[in-house]
């Protein structure tokens, strides 16, 4: 019985892997979007974006692996529809495609754009092999860019484009990047990274339009100043893509909801991996979903261990990297989850640590830069719900050159 | 006395000495260089197992910075895990095997196999 997944990037294709490592040997079909051969995320947003690389995508796999993979893989095929009761998806032309024993739908995320800059060719989302290569032709030096979101995107694009000399502003609504979700201390001292580097970094306004006809001239902030601008860039977070969905009975709220084994919830044959996914997270007492990498390729063999009808691989913390300036922030756990227990060092000095504890005091996450085996202390320590003071005590007054 | 932690073959191999036992504590990991840079373990057992450095997935040395729990070595890159007594790729992103290389263990020297 034939295996059908909807989405042929990390999650889809990882999927693919997985199933056939676990001895699945029935028929399997993938239905991709875009038309190139499958390849991976975090270079767009990094290799594909620097001077050294000629900004190719970087395939999820040898084209031998994926020979050896015996898929049915149908590139440039856009699903728009899924009628459940009949186990068929629907393509934008029409075409059906079936499935037998396993439906996984990976259609990822879409980025936000910002309301009425369709029509405008230089705003930017980065989120595809298309968007990175439009976008490589604008980073010329001296030319200047207006970066809007200063979220992971935003701020790997801004350090790729000051690489290339181009000029660079962020503008980010928050208090400071990333104060939702870090904290508005940590945020401001990722920011430091950019300030150091060159890049002007305006928080706390909004953008009120982008100037111009054709092509974006400057961004109008909500307080009246404009910025000019040769391009644009918008990193604003993105939507899980269940559009398609709609007329499918399944449950969608902010991602497709799934179980603790990422099956859909109310079906017996049909899952979800992903950016798509918001699932029952073994880790945390509410559901939730997690647009991080790792994500990805942890929910592949998760839903091939459950096609197969065997035991769920172990669950792991959320991790999140970001490369940025040439420094690795590497992101453990759910710092939103807790509040910030410690904080010491700079971003562009290469020692920011920063910790976050729940209301009990157990560590729930962690950041640092440039300091992986610290990360792996803390992500051990957010495993076993380590109190911060014990933590302390244990690793950096026994050893202070861990700090 | 020797002791023969693991023979990979029968072929003649050249032994490496890499440490004197106590130089690596328990649930600790080291590379050791040369021609292929090599990733020393020993498990909470006490156990040494040797594996290639550099994880299969990134460039990123498994001795120096890696993470041991049991028999299993975790890259801090992208969290790829490693069975340090097979080289098996545990959980993506790792997909391909590290090469694992036999460990001998004579009066209180540790020597790898290559």
């Amino acid at each position: 019985m034939s295996v059908l997944i909807v989405g042929a990037s990390v999650a889809g294709m990882r999927t693919i892997q997985a199933l056939r490592a676990r001895g699945f040997e029935g028929e399997i079909t993938a239905l991709g979007e875009e038309s190139h051969v499958p390849y991976d995320k975090p270079p767009l947003s990094k290799e594909m974006l620097a001077a050294t690389t000629s900004g190719e995508t970087v395939p999820l796999m040898t084209s031998e692996a994926l020979a050896t993979l015996d898929v049915d893989l149908r590139l440039g095929v856009r699903a728009a529809s899924l009628d459940a009761a009949r186990k068929t998806v629907v393509s934008d032309v029409g075409e059906e495609y079936r499935y037998g024993r396993a439906l996984v739908i990976a259609t990822g995320a879409t980025p936000r754009e910002l309301p009425g800059t369709d029509a405008l060719e230089n705003v930017y989302t980065v989120r595809t092999a298309d968007d990175v290569a439009r976008l490589r032709r604008e980073l010329v030096a001296g030319r200047k860019a207006v970066v809007i979101g200063a979220g992971f995107i935003g701020a790997e694009f801004a350090a790729a484009a000051t690489a290339h000399g181009v000029e660079v502003t962020m503008v980010e609504a928050q208090q400071s990047p990333l104060a939702l979700q870090l904290g508005a201390d940590v945020g401001n001292a990722l920011a430091g990274l950019h300030t150091n580097a060159g890049v002007v970094v305006l928080t706390g306004v909004s953008v009120d339009k982008l100037v111009g006809t054709g092509r974006a001239s400057a961004v109008r902030l909500a307080d009246g100043r404009e910025i000019p601008a040769d391009f644009v860039v918008v990193g604003i977070g993105a939507r899980p893509a269940t559009d398609w969905l709609a007329s499918s009975g399944l449950p969608i709220a902010d991602g497709i909801n799934c179980d603790e084994s990422l099956r859909v919830i109310g079906t017996s044959d049909v899952y979800a991996a992903g950016d798509v996914a918001r699932w029952r997270h073994p880790l945390y007492p509410e559901p939730v979903r997690i647009e991080h990498w790792t994500n990805a390729n942890e929910h592949a063999d998760a839903v091939a261990a459950a096609i197969m009808g065997e035991p769920a691989p172990r669950v792991s913390l959320p991790y999140v990297w970001s490369d940025q300036y040439g420094k690795r922030i590497q992101i453990i756990g759910r710092p939103a989850s807790g509040s910030l227990a410690m904080l010491r060092g700079e971003a562009h000095t290469g020692d920011l640590v920063a910790c976050y504890t729940d209301r009990d005091g157990a560590l729930v996450g962690a950041l640092v830069v440039d300091n992986p085996r610290l990360l792996m202390q803390f992500r051990k320590a957010v495993i076993a719900g380590e109190q911060y003071e014990h933590f302390e005590r244990r690793v950096f007054a026994a050893d202070p050159a861990q700090t | 006395m020797a002791e023969r932690q693991k023979m990979m073959s029968t072929e003649t191999k050249s032994r490496r000495f890499a440490c004197v036992v106590d130089d690596l504590a328990k649930g600790e990991s080291m590379t050791i260089p040369g021609d292929i840079a090599i990733a020393l373990y020993r498990n909470d057992a006490g156990d040494f197992y040797a594996t290639a450095d550099i994880c299969t997935h990134e460039d990123w040395s498994l001795g120096n910075d890696s993470d041991l729990e049991g028999n299993e070595v975790t890259c801090p890159l992208h969290m790829a895990r490693f069975d340090i007594t097979s080289g098996k790729a545990l959980c993506f992103p790792a997909t391909i095997a590290l090469e694992t290389f036999g460990v001998e263990i004579e009066d209180d020297k540790v020597y790898i196999l290559t």
